[in-house]
């Protein structure tokens, strides 16, 4: 092929069946990364007063909310966040659906930031951080702990990422026959790619069973794990259609390739989300509690707030019409997105009663730790699609071969 | 598709794993996890409201024995004044009232005394939650114990605690999960807890579950008003005092509230009024958790059979997309049966 400029009609019919994923390539500096980075500095000198003074130095949590929004938002919702890769890896090689296959690059990138930083997070919130390593080993681990599960779950999946992720890295470094080596087995890594969120996702439900009565009855249920799981899925899903359109929106890219894609997306995310709903609202009526909906005050509020969030997309979904169009796709995955997040933070912070006297709501500067380590996730993927082939490459500047 | 030698090989494997997976499926017992029993040679406390006389000599006794710093609450320095348990303090007398507070022991216009402190449950929360071992109920005597050299500070035992009792030290780079351990440093030299050696009237009192559980019935059964002996710091320590009977709420707290813990309390007030959770199941919450862990995971039989199918699809799907053998889980878009 000549070395020259293709008009992009051309270039983009040229590649019509062929949708190789490629480094978008670009500036790195840009006024949006120069506020991350201002970002990442704040939450930096701020984590520095929390490992010289304490926990207590820089967050609200107390001895009746030992768990704040570094546990309920950096981890329990980050990593639903960071299901899409989960969720593509699920339809495009265990349910065999090929046609998803480009959009899994860019998901697992996500996945790969939102697990990596949430594992980080952790270790910011563990208040004996250096004991991290008891988790894995034998002599200390404890079977029976719902904690156990998640944190050995979410560290072996990190792992799987990184693997799973690392064709990338091969290639770029021109490692080809390491690279086609790693691939013979790749498919035992997308198992557990697989496996191992099923897991840990539905077992950050499981943490709060041992809490008993301390979750009011509107969210404590033996379904939690069934619930968390199907929502940390759908979360994946969506997750995948908003991470399309802020890639065409940033990077100026054509989304109509991948609309056809997106909106099957869309039919999965109601399909399952309108089980969610029958089970949760079923299970109340089971045990008695539908009544609270309506009788507890401020948790009642929430919950109607959250099924309202969860049956909007339902209900615009629900017309085939509406799943061809980006926008309507957008404002259910959105909504989506919003009652996933208002279920963990209200399951584990506004359910949470441990007895009178106690409050928390978020210091200033544990929010701003927070959004640093959200902008860090935004930068690192920012670097790697410019960087490394990970977005699909019609309608880049990418030359064809 | 001919017989190649990798697809005999495949359809082999994928039979004996899934005929294998039918068979640990069928020989999986049922295992639902019970609130673990209370320890042959249990020991613990009895508390009971109508003694106390709110001294605190418990507080000091227990800051003395556990090292722990005094607390200043209220700004004037002049007293240890902990509102709560906190990261420095294992026990707290606190004090219902009500009215005018004319009656000890009584609901109404009255006032009453609870001590708080671990309750050294039979099937605690907290050491289910516990992910790293740092948290043990010890199997001969069940004194719930904590290890700070395994602990990670999650602070899940903190927030599992139905009584909310395991603090976290939020105040240093260090912390440590603060919280009564029975005096087991006591205990290792013969002594009894020192909160039950400095009580003054027998309020706080030490002994084995069955003893206690003995003393529990005989005061029960004492009639209102009549002369009683009570003993100090041990059942049988022969050091008694007199006085009348008080009259009891029928509940003892503990006995199986949560699964029944080995601190129990008699009182003369309801107990939602002496801050301590009622209506909890007689069944542990460890064990709900723990049934639930033990159905996904009991020795990784369903995550292994999830895996088994999982990695076969995965592997169908590879074969499916491309007849190669370097299948990538990236670079071949538009494979896939769909496209053809």
């Amino acid at each position: 092929m000549v070395n020259h400029p293709i008009p992009s009609e051309v270039a983009s019919r040229l590649r019509k069946n062929k949708a190789k994923a490629s480094a978008i390539g670009g500036s790195l500096i840009s006024p949006f990364t120069m506020v991350l980075g201002l970002l990442i500095v704040i939450a930096m000198y701020f984590l520095a007063q929390r490992f010289i003074y304490g926990l207590g130095a820089v967050t609200n949590i107390n001895n009746g909310y030992p768990w704040g929004i570094w546990v309920v938002w950096d981890v329990v919702i980050a990593t639903g966040f960071a299901c899409g890769g989960y969720a593509m890896a699920l339809v495009t090689y265990i349910l065999n659906r090929g046609e998803y296959h480009h959009l899994v690059r860019p998901a697992l990138t996500a996945s790969l930031f939102g697990y990596s930083l949430g594992g980080l997070s952790v270790l910011i919130d563990l208040g004996r951080y250096w004991n991290f390593w008891h988790i894995l080993s034998p002599s200390y681990a404890q079977t029976g702990s719902v904690m156990f599960e998640v944190a050995a779950c979410i560290s072996c999946y990190i792992l799987v990422l990184w693997i799973e992720f690392s064709p990338a890295f091969l290639e770029h470094l021109g490692m080809k026959s390491a690279k086609k080596a790693l691939n013979k087995f790749m498919f035992v890594f997308i198992g557990l790619g697989v496996l191992l969120p099923t897991m840990h996702q539905s077992s950050l439900g499981s943490l709060l069973v041992v809490f008993g009565y301390q979750i009011h009855p509107l969210w404590q249920t033996p379904l939690l794990p069934l619930l968390f799981l199907l929502t940390a899925v759908c979360m994946g899903f969506a997750i995948v259609i908003l991470e399309a359109t802020l890639a065409a929106v940033g990077f100026k890219r054509d989304i109509a390739e991948d609309l056809p894609m997106l909106s099957k997306i869309g039919k999965i995310i109601m399909g399952i989300l309108a089980a969610y709903v029958v089970i949760r609202l079923g299970d109340l009526m089971v045990r008695g509690g539908i009544g609270k909906a309506f009788t507890s005050g401020i948790k009642s509020v929430m919950f109607l707030i959250e099924m309202a969030a969860f049956i909007y997309p339902i209900v615009v979904l629900s017309k085939p019409s509406n799943r061809r169009l980006l926008s309507k796709l957008l404002a259910a995955s959105m909504s989506m997105l919003t009652g996933a997040v208002l279920y963990r933070i209200d399951a584990f912070l506004v359910a949470y009663d441990t007895g009178p006297g106690w409050h928390y709501f978020p210091s200033a500067p544990e929010m701003l730790v927070t959004i640093g380590v959200i902008a860090i996730e935004v930068l690192a993927y920012i670097i790697f699609v410019r960087k490394f082939p990970i977005l699909p490459g019609h309608s880049t500047t990418a030359a064809a071969e | 598709m001919s017989i190649t030698r990798r697809n005999f090989l495949r359809n082999a494997a994928g039979g004996t794993a899934a005929a294998a997976a039918c068979a640990t499926l069928a020989s999986m017992p049922a295992e639902a996890r019970e609130s673990n029993k209370v320890p042959d040679k249990a020991i613990g406390l009895l508390y009971d409201s109508t003694l106390c006389i709110g001294c605190k000599a418990c507080m000091s006794g227990c800051k003395e024995a556990n090292e722990l710093p005094l607390e200043d609450t209220i700004g004037e320095k002049l007293w240890d004044t902990p509102l709560e348990l906190s990261g420095k303090t294992y026990t707290v007398i606190k004090v219902y009232q009500h009215g005018t507070m004319e009656n000890k022991d009584k609901a109404e216009n009255g006032f009453a005394h609870i001590k708080r402190q671990c309750l050294h449950c039979v099937d605690p929360s907290c050491v289910s939650a516990c992910p790293v071992s740092a948290m043990l109920k010890r199997p001969e005597d069940g004194v719930v114990t904590y290890n700070k050299d395994a602990c990670i500070g999650c602070r899940y035992c903190v927030a599992a605690c139905p009584f909310g009792v395991p603090q976290f030290q939020y105040d240093t780079p260090t912390p440590q999960i603060a919280k009564c351990q029975l005096c087991k440093h006591r205990l290792a030299e013969g002594k009894i807890p020192a909160c039950a050696q400095q009580c003054p009237t027998g309020a706080t009192l030490f002994g084995t579950y069955p003893a206690l559980s003995a003393e529990i019935e005989r005061r029960k059964a004492l009639k209102p008003g009549e002369a009683a002996l009570y003993p100090r710091r041990t059942v049988d320590s022969g050091d008694n005092h007199e006085k009348p009977a008080p009259e009891y709420v029928e509940h003892v707290y503990g006995q199986k509230d949560a699964g029944g813990t080995q601190v129990r309390y008699l009182a003369g007030v309801p107990f939602d009024k002496l801050a301590l959770p009622v209506g909890l199941p007689d069944r542990s919450y460890a064990a709900d958790s723990e049934t639930l862990q033990h159905t996904l995971y009991g020795g990784l039989i369903l995550p292994g059979v999830a895996l088994a199918g999982l990695v076969a699809a995965a592997w169908k799907g590879s074969k499916d997309h491309h007849d190669d053998d370097d299948f990538d889980m990236f670079d071949h878009p538009e494979g896939g049966k769909t496209h053809g």
